[in-house]
């Protein structure tokens, strides 16, 4: 049941309890029960809302950087991510197979912004051998989602 | 000076009941419909590229007459796979466009004039006038409530005669979403073998069971070699406008109507074809997908028709709900007219399917639950206003 309640919550956060329970054909109290449950064991992290933000007045400048660093005794990449993570300015950080380690997505409100975070914050962290920032200039998709006008119900009204 | 020229029997066939209810539908801006018969669903990406791809690669000739061989041997392993069914792609299968030209190249290679063909009702529309096209006599045989909509060996008894050439057997069901479990189908095949009859079994629906799998009658000891399965893309994969399908059969009727399809359509698109190959090879994780999200949505639309009160039989198969209106009196027509006036929701009456369809509605759920929940919302206050 865990995994059908997550697909049907996966993209869409706001679905009831009572919906999800005439979906799946389960009882609403054990849809409620597994999603607390679910919580607490963090398989559910939070419950978001996927933004298109060009389409509003606010800046937002998001930047994908290439991190490579040292991996420290004891605590391979870890300890150097948690200590990028804590920046409130980044929003994700994974642990990469390839050409580099570490996948930091930051965002700020300007390029400047941004490069100073690089700059001043994350590049003379003492294991970070070195950095490439690259900026977003267009989110075509994001989560699964195509971030354009929903698209129209095309089909003929009424067919047998 | 056309209209005397023009002919009879075509004439003679009445119009479909679902035309009258499109145009108003069309013209009101604002209405939810719930009478669509196709998946919500885009066809697949990965099945569309192939498409696109063949047509970059310049493949833009006739096939051959039957589909391209590569198209018939990956649909004879997909019967295999899903289905347990085993035939011949070189000589067992014809590919069609869409389910519907398997249906009339079937009965046309069958019925000689006067053959009656026993067509169980509420069903799709299409089977009456192929048949009567074809030469033949349809006979309805009308299917109970009380029964789930399932066809059973009296009602075939009932209305067999010594002309009966054919029985049209269309589970999982378009309007009712009734199914023919194992157990069903072994007690009409006693009497379909008893009377010496041909099955078109339109198994359009087979990928979109619930809780059950399809069984195909095909598949049931002494069925096979008097069965024709027509089957197609349009509701597994949502590919509804590519018009593909086929059928599978015996090879002596294959034969016949891999003739007449060779003079009256020649070969089914080519782009269609390069796709269905696409979906049918790869493509058994979308119905998987698409099956799931359906079963969520016929949950939602039962336990709302029944929270109305309204009588509402779980149906197993396909995308449909077919509940009763008869306790709000009103006939179906009544009932679809005044709740697209009053609610601007769209169902199709139930006679839009055989005369035994009064007294139901049909809705589809191929649509968003948030859509669903708008529709049921409407009707539930509509049932309320006009329950005596």
């Amino acid at each position: 049941m865990r995994e059908q309640i997550l697909k049907a919550i996966e993209l869409n956060g706001k679905r009831t309890v009572e919906d999800l329970a005439l979906m799946l054909g389960n009882p609403e109290s054990e849809i409620a029960a597994e999603i607390s449950e679910m919580e607490k064991e963090r398989i559910i992290c939070g419950y978001h809302t996927l933004i298109n933000w060009d389409k509003t007045g606010v800046e937002k400048v998001t930047a994908l950087i290439e991190v490579k660093v040292t991996p420290q005794r004891g605590q391979g990449f870890d300890k150097i991510a948690e200590r990028i993570y804590n920046f409130k300015e980044v929003k994700a950080v994974y642990l990469m197979s390839g050409g580099f380690d570490l996948t930091v997505i930051i965002e700020g409100a300007t390029m400047k912004e941004v490069a100073l975070f690089v700059a001043q914050k994350l590049a003379p962290l003492e294991s970070v051998l070195s950095t490439a920032t690259h900026f977003v200039l267009k989110k075509y998709k994001d989560f699964g989602v195509v971030l354009d006008e929903p698209v129209k119900d095309e089909r003929m009204a009424v067919t047998p | 000076m056309m209209e005397d020229k023009l002919s009879r029997v075509a004439q003679g066939i009445p119009p479909s009941g679902i035309r009258k209810f499109f145009d108003i539908v069309t013209e009101m801006k604002d209405a939810i419909s719930l009478g669509v018969g196709e998946p919500d669903f885009d066809t697949p990406w990965h099945i569309r590229e192939e498409g696109i791809y063949s047509l970059e690669k310049g493949k833009t000739y006739y096939t051959s007459n039957s589909g391209l061989i590569e198209l018939r041997e990956e649909v004879c392993n997909y019967l295999d796979r899903r289905f347990d069914l085993k035939y011949n792609y070189k000589e067992e299968i014809l590919i069609t466009v869409g389910g519907s030209e398997g249906i009339d190249v079937a009965l046309r290679a069958l019925l000689n004039p006067g053959d009656e063909v026993l067509v169980p009702e509420p069903s799709f529309v299409c089977y009456k006038p192929m048949t009567t096209l074809a030469g033949g006599v349809p006979v309805p045989v009308p299917l109970q409530a009380k029964n789930e909509f399932r066809l059973t060996a009296e009602e075939i008894e009932a209305h067999v005669t010594d002309k009966t050439k054919a029985i049209i057997l269309a589970f999982p069901s378009n309007p009712t979403g009734a199914i023919m479990d194992k157990g069903n189908l072994e007690a009409i095949a006693e009497v379909i073998r008893k009377h010496d009859l041909v099955v078109i079994s339109d198994e359009i629906y087979a990928e979109l069971t619930y809780g059950v799998k399809h069984v195909s009658i095909a598949s049931l000891p002494g069925m096979r070699e008097r069965t024709i399965i027509i089957s197609g893309f349009s509701k597994a994969y949502a590919m509804t406008g590519w018009r593909i399908g086929y059928a599978v059969g015996p090879k002596a009727v294959i034969d016949l109507m891999t003739k007449i399809h060779q003079f009256a359509i020649m070969s089914v698109p080519t782009t269609s074809q390069y796709a269905a190959l696409e979906a049918a090879r790869n493509g058994d994780k979308d119905i998987q997908e698409m099956c799931g999200a359906y079963n969520q949505r016929r949950r939602f639309m039962v336990d709302s028709f029944r929270k109305m009160g309204l009588d509402c039989f779980e149906p197993l198969g396909a995308f449909y709900v077919f509940p009763s209106i008869q306790k709000t009196r009103m006939t179906s027509e009544e009932f679809a007219t005044k709740l697209l006036f009053e609610q601007k929701v769209a169902v199709v009456p139930g006679t839009a399917f055989g005369e035994c369809g009064e007294g139901f509605i049909r809705c589809s759920y191929a649509y968003s639950i948030e859509n669903l929940k708008i529709a049921v919302e409407r009707m539930g206050a509509f049932v309320k206003k006009h329950t005596p």
